[in-house]
């Protein structure tokens, strides 16, 4: 996996194609390609990984004019790229590497609402904007009251999405659940984020968006999260009986439950 | 809606209403194989006689896993994939996705790929409203729409295939612009098309308009008010038919609306018969911009500057579309690598198919055809 995402930083024109095909071919196999590539964004910026030891003058320019070295590297590097020699190139290139992209960051987002929010709910939330959307994240256990102040005083009164998202290397809580939410009268959109660990329940907006009722199915559907308070609890896009939730991480892209499959459609695979 | 939590529960025969307790009353299964089901929709309905008592919708049997697909692609791979959702509208499927991912990157289309996008994406909103008026004509009982539409539709679909190859899943734009340049005639073709087009709306709304076995059908059927629109999540015609006069394209301007002039229709009673004018309304709008983006089709460069290799930087970023049934979004995570995170669809028609329960409630069991047919849902975008 290293291997396959080094040549796109250090050779781009053609050398990229064929990561990305490999990629195809082995998703089957493991779900490790996203986790891989996880990790790859912390090891992808350092085509200074790829420098040996003979090099260190050109991590400067390092990005920029990577012509001049990298193709020796790319035949002969990837083979030992993983291996020390490495770990001891990396850290004398990584400063360059994230200059590349000036990327924006996220910022305070203030404005009355966000003031009367804090005074009323304190530390629990941190209010913040990138590329112009607003969003707040909030602790777990504001997650009734402050939707319903939301809705009811802040006239949030459509629920665009009620999602969520799997980060499996957090330890505790590695779940968010994302509510997307519009309001008419202002014209205005936010996000509010919380983070759940497995297991755990959420409780559920149904009462103050009914829109929320399929969506927060889907979400339990597709991550496993239950919703508390919801009416109706179920599966909604896959049969019920099912196994699995195919949205988190460990679940694998081909992966699939198996006794569903031969008991239900009477065949050894749906493959 | 008054008691939001109680449409789920229409199942339980301890809870139905007194006045409808009646030995008549019957559980029947409508689809999922069924020809005004519009594709693989079961509805399960609490009949009682032939009125409707409740209903519920059992969705998924086309579930592809869009949104795991997408984490297992380049941003730039997984473009094909959103056309196969909403497949009756491609192009805005493509409009959503494409500057979803132009925002996390931080770039913006050149002026000339806007026009044409906007031009290809009214085009593809024609296409479907036409789709729409056919098939709900028909299920009601009128076949002549259908004919008419199709015959008419089939000259969008070659102006597709003449720009890019494909008449449903064009996979027509590319993220930071366009893949191609208009061809030869294009702009020729397109201004044929609006003279001709529109006295054939006309000609729909000849048939219809005033027909006495269509106003008896659609009036009053399925209401839906502005109110319960948006304790639903109900939008796109719907929504604007029930008298909220909000559409993206002028809330939110993407793409390149701003420019443009045109209005948003709105009905007023929120019945299957407004929502057919507001559509009516909407393809006219539509034509509308066509007409000014075309006649203002600026030269120049038709794609940004996009790195081949794409790694948006870490990040979250939602972007919604006024699709022709209604909101469309994406939601995408970035972790800085190739392939998203993750990549939630927001789909119009999956959050407009939870109000068929509420619009369905005391109407009889035709009905419920026209107001499925009313709401243009298309399956592949609800399952996904």
């Amino acid at each position: 996996m290293p291997d396959e995402t080094k040549p796109p930083a250090s050779s781009p024109p053609e050398a990229e194609p064929k990561p990305t095909a490999d990629k195809t071919v082995p998703l089957g196999g493991v779900k490790a390609t996203t986790s891989g590539s996880v990790q790859s964004e912390a090891k992808s910026g350092e085509p200074g990984g790829v420098p040996l030891p003979g090099t260190p003058p050109t991590p400067d320019p390092g990005l920029a004019p990577p012509p001049t070295s990298p193709p020796l590297k790319a035949g002969s590097a990837p083979a030992a790229a993983g291996t020390p020699t490495a770990a001891a190139g990396t850290p004398a290139a990584k400063p360059a590497a994230p200059a590349k992209p000036a990327a924006p960051v996220p910022t305070a987002w203030n404005s009355p609402m966000v003031a009367k929010l804090k005074a009323q709910f304190g530390s629990g939330m941190e209010a913040l904007t990138y590329l112009g959307q607003n969003y707040m994240t909030v602790d777990r256990s504001l997650i009734p009251e402050i939707l319903q102040v939301l809705h009811n005083d802040e006239q949030f009164d459509y629920c665009v999405d009620v999602t969520a998202g799997h980060y499996p290397q957090r330890e505790k809580k590695e779940f968010d659940v994302i509510w997307i939410l519009y309001s008419y009268a202002r014209n205005e959109r936010i996000r509010v984020k919380t983070q759940i660990g497995d297991g755990e329940s959420i409780p559920s907006s149904v009462p103050i968006w009914p829109a929320a009722n399929w969506l927060e199915r889907e979400v339990y559907d597709m991550f496993g999260i239950k919703f508390d308070g919801h009416p109706d609890m179920k599966r909604i896009l896959l049969p019920e009986g099912w196994k699995g939730h195919p949205l988190r991480k460990d679940y694998g892209i081909l992966q699939q439950d198996n006794e569903w499959v031969q008991i239900n459609l009477g065949i050894e695979s749906g493959q | 809606m008054t008691e939001p939590t109680s449409s789920l529960s229409h199942l339980d025969v301890e809870e139905r209403e007194k006045p409808f307790l009646d030995a008549n009353e019957l559980v029947i299964n409508m689809g999922p194989q069924h020809p005004a089901t519009h594709g693989v929709l079961r509805v399960i309905l609490r009949l009682d006689g032939e009125k409707v008592l409740g209903l519920e919708c059992v969705i998924g049997y086309l579930h592809r896993g869009v949104e795991k697909i997408a984490e297992n692609r380049t941003y730039a791979m997984f473009n094909p994939y959103v056309d196969r959702m909403d497949y009756v509208a491609a192009v805005s499927n493509g409009l959503g996705y494409c500057e979803a991912v132009e925002k996390l990157l931080g770039v913006e289309a050149p002026p000339r790929a806007q026009h044409v996008r906007v031009i290809l994406t009214e085009l593809n909103r024609l296409t479907s409203h036409q789709l729409w008026l056919g098939t709900h004509a028909l299920d009601i009982g009128a076949i002549t729409p259908l004919f008419y539409t199709f015959r008419d539709r089939e000259e969008i679909l070659k102006i597709f295939e003449k720009y890019c190859g494909a008449r449903l899943t064009t996979h027509a734009f590319r993220i930071g612009g366009l893949q191609y340049e208009t061809y030869d005639g294009f702009e020729k073709d397109v201004k044929n098309f609006l003279t001709f087009v529109a006295p054939k709306i006309d000609e729909y709304e000849e048939l219809l308009t005033t027909n006495r076995i269509w106003v008896e059908r659609t009036k009053g059927v399925g209401i839906l008010s502005g109110q319960d629109c948006i304790a639903l999540g109900v939008t796109g015609p719907v929504l604007r038919a029930s008298g909220v006069k909000w559409d993206l394209r002028k809330a939110q301007p993407y793409a390149n609306y701003k420019n443009f002039d045109f209005e948003i229709p709105v009905g007023q009673n929120g019945d299957t018969y407004d929502r057919y004018l507001v559509r009516m309304a909407e393809m006219r709008q539509s034509l509308r911009i066509i007409q000014q983006a075309v006649d203002a089709l600026p030269e120049g460069p038709i794609m940004a500057k996009v790195p081949k290799v794409m790694k948006p930087p870490v990040g979250e970023v939602y972007h919604s579309i006024e699709a022709p049934k209604g909101e469309l979004g994406y939601f995408i995570v970035s972790d800085g690598s190739t392939q998203p995170y993750r990549l939630r669809v927001r789909p119009p028609s999956f959050v407009n198919l939870q109000a068929l329960d509420k619009m369905c409630r005391g109407q009889l069991v035709a009905d419920v055809i026209a107001v499925i047919g009313t709401l243009d849902i298309v399956l592949g975008e609800v399952d996904r």
